[in-house]
């Protein structure tokens, strides 16, 4: 289907990975689920495959909707790895940017984003984490948790506040001090190969800082989140779009009251409405995409708009699937199970659906009380 | 060329500020003036208005503190960049 702004090029990028995903990935994502194991290869394929660092935003969304498609786990390492790699590019020195991005760009290293911690997600300006000078060093400590790739990453970035200032450090994964432990049984995304880290008393120089003292959250952190927001806004997309598929070879193939399920009047209804809030969530992330590519900031406002609508309609998407397929969308029988199980993670990774609300309703208000409308001027009616 | 400037950033500035007043003196992050996201969209901003790529040692946040501090900022790097002619700002 053919989309404004989205070109033949992104296309011909996009069924490549799409191809990929079909022939390596697809197979695999129930032993992934199951196992909750990703294996590196698998990573260092997609990585490879997506182009990370040689791609614009609208090719770097597509990318992320079939990753999302064959298996949300797989979308959720490549977001982190995305992420890292973009805060590198953007706020890493020379030497930083030489030593990592061409082995994080290439599928040779995992990377982890270490921001989340037991008493700080949404709120993320509360971290406990402490970075403390000492003999022209920092030594950091604390816990952070839910660590996406922690598991499996080569190098971590973790943000402590130096006296009260957020900052973020680059640390790879064989610095002394450093420890993860394994996280299991999540909900959804059980192949994300998440963990919980450890820093005790682990020594950075200088060189390891990632952006300014004190920019950790306001740079760093911000240009990381951003694009996870939009990579996990099109990871939505396509793992929506996966349920769509489920449902409609299921309503071809599935007999009911002696016709098609897919012949019901209620099915087409559901089927109408996945197909339609599906392909206005995809818009609404070509829309951000085009504006980050014009380096616009109301990319920002639109990247939490596409982020809320897809990760919402995803669940509902998810939602349909599982009813249409009933028991057996209950079932292993079908990837539905896991699908809307992964549905919900999209939710609040990156940012929550609540959070996005919080920030889109901000950006309304702010935009009103600074350029009122005509109407605004006169007395309000409804007091 | 730097009050041009400081025009510019005033009106980027007042339509996220949400009514509330400020000065060119007036530390935007400080102050709470802004949200969380502004930050970036600043530099965004900064970057697409002025014609300037934003380099890693550039990402101090006291170039950004201000309105005065971001004209002094834009000011400063625009001076030892060749002139495209198409930018009426600087004039």
């Amino acid at each position: 289907m053919a989309l404004i702004g989205v070109s033949a090029a992104h296309r011909e990028r996009q069924q490549d990975v799409c191809a990929f995903v079909e022939r390596v990935v697809m197979p695999e994502a129930e032993r992934i689920d199951r196992e909750e194991r990703m294996p590196e290869a698998i990573v260092a394929s997609a990585v490879e495959k997506a182009s990370l660092g040689s791609t614009d935003a609208i090719g770097l969304g597509l990318l992320h909707e079939a990753l999302a498609r064959g298996c949300a786990s797989l979308c959720g390492i490549v977001t982190v790895q995305t992420m890292v790699s973009s805060a590198i590019a953007r706020c890493g020195t020379r030497a930083q940017r030489e030593a990592w991005l061409p082995r994080l760009t290439s599928g040779g290293a995992q990377a982890a984003f270490a921001l989340t911690e037991p008493e700080a997600g949404s709120d993320i300006a509360a971290i406990g984490a402490r970075a403390v000078r000492r003999g022209g060093e920092y030594v950091i400590s604390g816990s952070k948790r839910w660590i996406t790739a922690g598991r499996s990453a080569d190098v971590f970035l973790v943000v402590a506040k130096v006296g009260d200032a957020p900052t973020a450090f680059l640390l790879e994964r064989t610095r002394p001090g450093l420890s993860v432990r394994p996280v299991a049984g999540m909900l959804g995304m059980r192949g994300a190969m998440l963990a919980d880290l450890d820093v005790v008393d682990c020594v950075a120089g200088d060189t390891d800082v990632l952006g300014p003292v004190g920019g950790g959250l306001s740079v760093v952190g911000n240009f990381a989140l951003d694009v996870g927001r939009y990579c996990i806004a099109w990871g939505s997309v396509g793992l929506g779009q996966a349920c769509l598929d489920a449902t409609l070879l299921y309503a071809t193939s599935r007999k009911l009251f002696g016709s098609r399920l897919g012949d019901h009047p209620l099915t087409r209804r559901k089927l109408a409405n996945m197909v339609a809030r599906i392909e206005a969530a995809r818009l609404l992330c070509v829309n951000a995409g085009w504006l980050r590519d014009q380096h616009d900031p109301d990319s920002v406002a639109e990247t939490c708009i596409a982020k809320y609508v897809a990760a919402e309609t995803c669940v509902r998407a998810a939602s349909s699937a599982l009813q249409m397929h009933g028991a057996r969308g209950c079932s292993r029988e079908t990837p539905v199970e896991r699908y809307f199980r992964d549905a919900q993670i999209m939710q609040v990774i990156e940012g929550s659906s609540d959070v996005q609300q919080l920030l889109i309703a901000e950006r309304a208000l702010a935009a009103r009380q600074s350029h009122p409308l005509a109407q605004d001027r006169v007395s309000p009616v409804f007091v | 060329m730097n009050a041009r400037v400081r025009g510019r950033v005033r009106a980027f500035l007042s339509g996220y500020a949400g009514g509330r007043h400020f000065t060119d003196r007036t530390s935007i992050f400080e102050e709470g003036l802004v949200n969380s996201l502004f930050a970036l969209q600043l530099i965004l901003f900064v970057e697409r208005d002025f014609d300037l790529t934003i380099a890693d040692d550039d990402l101090e946040l006291a170039n950004f503190a201000s309105v005065e501090k971001i004209a002094a900022f834009v000011c400063g790097k625009v001076a030892v960049l060749p002139r495209h002619g198409t930018e009426a700002w600087r004039s």
